[in-house]
């Protein structure tokens, strides 16, 4: 069963001198945790104001629960839950006012759905006379996620729910959406984060408007072509601008402890050769090893193509 | 309609919880009052009168001299007869006359009350007004003292006239004018402020997404301010009567039916410019610029608009304000009952039903 | 040994019962990258307004650029870059007025700015931009003119929070190459990220967890003593402990 389908949906900003999203085509199926993955401006946002019919697309069509996102609006704001990016709830209202008000205006209430968003609530629920003004950032996206989650949408948008948060936050958080996917919910949530693609079923990785890979996180680190280095010595800085000047550097960048290198010729193994011409140059401890691209590889990758 | 209650409670937790704005809302049409009740009209020194005396006996003597001790008043003692004293009024060199009949002791004596007359020159009415006032006091306080020295009762009644202007033209016209600047302050500021800072926060996204009915929200926002209005008008008008010592001549219910139409018309203002604002700053100068000025300047509340350059006057006419100015100066200050005020009434219903239908064809069910 | 730059002995700022900052004891080497870890809500942006000069601490001790953050904070001001999350840079102005304006309120001579300017333009290979309104620029652009102007003054000490969040992985990785560079030239950066990876990149890490500092030390030794594999590990394993829940 699909949930979402997007047909060549486009939006154009600025009399059309701006394309947001740029004809994209993609479906979630029921269940799924889909992940929009890309960096601020990549169009994110506009995808999902699209199908929660908040913006009106400028080409193509999109269809959310079985429903058309332009002709049948009214039936799809019910029946989605959203978080917009950067919703921050009322201030001056306690979190239980929040809630409460939320589960009303969809028409529902707290205790009707409370199994559904029992997890998430009791961690904010020895504050819910707090006013959500004073609540840390985690806390203010759990209970955000509690107000999307109130009255049992079939589908969710979460837009960018893990940007500012930090890092602990952010693990409880998807924590929090591999619960919520078991119990049937399907799941549309962009971050800028590439760490967090993995947890997805499936993810499109996304920059300026376009879709640049879509398919299940393993798949896409499987169709990395050619092999990745990582590689480190005692000077990171002077290593990185070395090994940009070795001729068969294809591409170098820093990547956590190591920088990650990979070679023109896919199949030729330059590893002692490397090493000897790091060695003239005056480098000392230097470690290499094949490693397993990840996510946030391939979109560089991607990118760079 | 559970929604709907909801909602509105939580439009009033937003109202009560902001106490600077809330202190500002409910402490503003007190501020106003005294400002242009008091301050603006209080302290007038040394004004030119003339006494005429054509009784000349003890009672008239001591409050002649309680007259002359207060500071208030210079007297201007060379003019005596009926022609100088309207010659000299004519020219501005006096502000106020005041005249004993003949017989006034003898009156108050025999017959227990005696009439003064007081003439003011109601061209600078608020003078006038707090010069009678001043004379009014002190024959009242002479009075009391009369009084503690003899069983019976005694009154002396000033008879007050004001001269050309009669009809007291302007008199007052702050408490009007007050009603209809609260009321555009906070149906129509507060109103697109509350609207614009859903939108600011993100929550009108999932407002909109949700099932309620946007126009919904729209409604809900408007019923804090409407309950906040109604208030205000109260305290405006209480104040008027027992602290101004103004009445209210007409009926007020009818007064009360005019402002709810007014409250209409500020509120579709206020959601037009909530409708194009995007932020709170923008909705705020666009609520000062669209109805504080307009109101002030144009209503004929400051400046009379008899007074303006006709094209000022043809764009008078668009401003609301204007219409409720000239809607409660009549039931306030003349008594009018509706005969008298159909044609503004409806002048205001045809804007506000102008307004409401373009506010509610341009309201976005979606975010562009 | 390099000199330090950024010394602080019990470092404290309470707001009444409330201490934002307790103890701090650390110090930052010239020309050290020290990436300033915690969650949201341990103490981070307090301890750094305090090294900013921007906010006087209730006890210890600290100096910033040689300079005391009791007595010397305009000194301070004047011998520290800062960059905020979003880059303040005014969208409204054209590169080249950017530029100028920040190069005037740091008191550069007309002759200065003219030289300084030329030359950040000609760094940043933005020679056909300078008249250009900023909101035009491409993210990565708007991120290295916001660095570079941050700089223009080339303060001892640049303060950086969160500079990289929501970037795509292509420009972070290039906007850390001039935080190297800005590094290689003897410059401190003092950095807060919420991206783990890096956390790597920094010379030495300190990671705050209700106004403590946990940890101290360089990626490599922080990962040996918490046994772990990656800073993220490290980082989980301690912030996790956090008993505060307000920011």
């Amino acid at each position: 069963m699909v949930a979402v389908q997007l047909n060549n949906l486009s939006k154009k900003y600025d009399k059309g001198k701006i394309v947001a999203v740029d004809s994209i085509s993609f479906s979630v199926d029921k269940g799924e945790l889909f992940g929009l993955i890309g960096p601020d401006g990549a169009g994110k946002t506009s995808i999902f104001r699209m199908l929660t019919t908040l913006l009106l697309p400028d080409g193509g069509s999109a269809v959310v629960d079985g429903y058309d996102a332009v002709k049948d609006y009214k039936a799809i704001r019910g029946r989605v839950g959203y978080m917009p990016g950067k919703f921050s709830l009322y201030q001056d209202l306690t979190v239980e006012e929040n809630l409460n008000f939320f589960a009303t205006v969809f028409g529902t209430t707290i205790r009707e759905n409370y199994e559904l968003v029992k997890d998430i609530y009791v961690q904010i629920e020895p504050f819910k006379t707090r006013r959500a003004g004073k609540l840390s950032g985690g806390m203010k996206q759990k209970l955000a996620l509690c107000c999307a989650l109130i009255h049992k949408p079939s589908v969710l948008f979460l837009d960018e729910p893990t940007t500012g948060v930090d890092a602990v936050s952010r693990k409880e958080f998807w924590e929090m959406l591999k619960r919520l996917k078991q119990q049937g919910i399907t799941i549309l949530v962009s971050t800028p984060y590439m760490d967090e693609a993995t947890i997805c079923d499936r993810i499109a990785l996304i920059q300026s408007g376009k879709i640049l890979s879509i398919d299940t996180p393993d798949a896409i680190v499987r169709s990395y072509e050619g092999s990745l280095f990582a590689i480190k010595s005692e000077g990171m800085y002077k290593l990185l601008n070395d090994l940009r000047s070795y001729e068969n550097t294809l591409s170098c960048f820093a990547f956590g402890e190591y920088h990650h290198i990979a070679f023109r010729d896919k199949m030729k193994n330059y590893s002692e050769e490397l090493l000897k011409y790091l060695e003239n140059k005056g480098h000392k401890e230097v470690e290499m090893m094949p490693v397993i691209p990840t996510i946030e590889d391939c979109f560089i990758k991607l990118l760079k193509n | 309609m559970k929604q709907l209650f909801t909602f509105i409670k939580k439009e009033f937790f937003h109202v009560f919880r902001d106490r600077k704005t809330l202190l500002m809302l409910f402490g503003l049409p007190i501020v106003q009052i005294v400002l242009f009740g008091f301050a603006l009209t209080n302290e007038v020194k040394n004004a030119k009168i003339v006494i005429a005396d054509y009784s000349k006996d003890v009672t008239t003597k001591k409050i002649i001299d309680k007259i002359e001790a207060s500071k208030y008043f210079e007297v201007e003692k060379s003019l005596k007869s009926h022609n100088e004293i309207e010659a000299a009024f004519r020219e501005g060199k006096i502000k106020l006359a005041v005249i004993f009949p003949e017989n006034f002791n003898e009156d108050l004596m025999h017959l227990n009350k005696a009439q003064m007359q007081v003439i003011a020159d109601a061209s600078d009415i608020n003078t006038a007004n707090t010069l009678t006032n001043y004379i009014s006091s002190i024959v009242m306080d002479y009075q009391r003292e009369l009084m503690q020295n003899v069983a019976i009762s005694l009154s002396i009644t000033p008879e007050i006239r004001m001269l050309y202007n009669p009809e007291l033209k302007g008199e007052h016209i702050f408490i009007p004018g007050i009603m209809a600047m609260i009321m555009m302050l906070v149906c129509v500021m507060m109103t697109s402020i509350s609207i614009v800072k859903e939108k600011e926060l993100g929550t009108m996204e999932i407002l909109l997404v949700s099932p309620f009915k946007p126009l919904m929200v729209i409604f809900a926002k408007f019923i804090p301010y409407l309950i906040i209005s109604f208030f205000n008008i109260t305290s405006i008008l209480l104040l008027s009567v027992y602290a101004l010592d103004l009445p209210i001549k007409g009926n007020i219910f009818l007064l009360y039916g005019e402002a709810l139409l007014f409250i209409m018309t500020s509120l579709s203002i206020g959601l037009l410019i909530s409708i194009n604002a995007q932020s709170q700053q923008t909705a705020m100068f666009g609520s000062l610029m669209a109805t504080m000025l307009p109101t002030l300047l144009l209503s004929g509340f400051m400046f009379p608009i008899e007074n303006m350059p006709v094209p000022l006057q043809v764009i008078s006419n668009v401003v609301p304000s204007k219409w409720f100015f000239q809607i409660v100066k009549a039931i306030m200050i003349k008594g009018a009952g509706f005969s008298a005020i159909w044609k503004e009434t409806v002048i205001l219903i045809g804007m506000t039903i102008f307004l409401m239908a373009v506010s509610l064809k341009k309201f976005k069910i979606r975010l562009e | 040994m390099a000199e330090s730059v950024i010394k602080t002995e019990k470092l404290t700022k309470r707001f009444g019962d409330f201490i934002a900052a307790n103890e701090l004891t650390f110090d930052v080497k010239a020309g050290e990258i020290f990436g300033f870890l915690g969650a949201n809500g341990a103490g981070k942006t307090t301890a750094m307004r305090m090294l900013c000069g921007l906010s006087i601490p209730s006890s210890g001790k600290a100096t910033v650029a040689g300079f005391d953050v009791y007595k010397h904070t305009d000194e301070i001001k004047r011998n520290i870059g800062y960059m905020s999350q979003k880059f303040s840079l005014y969208e409204d102005l054209t590169v080249a007025e950017n530029i100028r304006f920040y190069a005037g309120i740091y008191g550069l001579s007309n002759k200065e700015i003219k030289d300084k300017s030329e030359e950040l333009v000609h760094q940043l290979g933005l020679e056909g931009e300078t008249k250009k309104l900023v909101r035009e620029l491409p993210l990565g652009w708007k991120q290295k003119l916001s660095f570079s102007v941050a700089i223009v003054h080339q303060p001892k000490i640049v303060f950086m929070d969160e500079p990289t969040s929501g970037v795509d992985p292509v420009t972070r990785r290039q906007f850390w190459d001039l935080i190297y560079a800005a590094a290689d030239k003897g410059m401190t950066i003092f950095v807060t990220t919420h991206y783990m990876d890096e956390s790597e990149y920094c010379n030495r890490i300190s990671i705050m967890v209700d106004g403590v500092i946990r940890a101290l030390d360089t990626p490599y030794n922080l990962k040996k003593q918490f046994s772990a594999n990656s800073m993220d590990e490290v980082f989980y394993g301690l912030a996790r402990e956090a008993k505060r829940t307000g920011d």
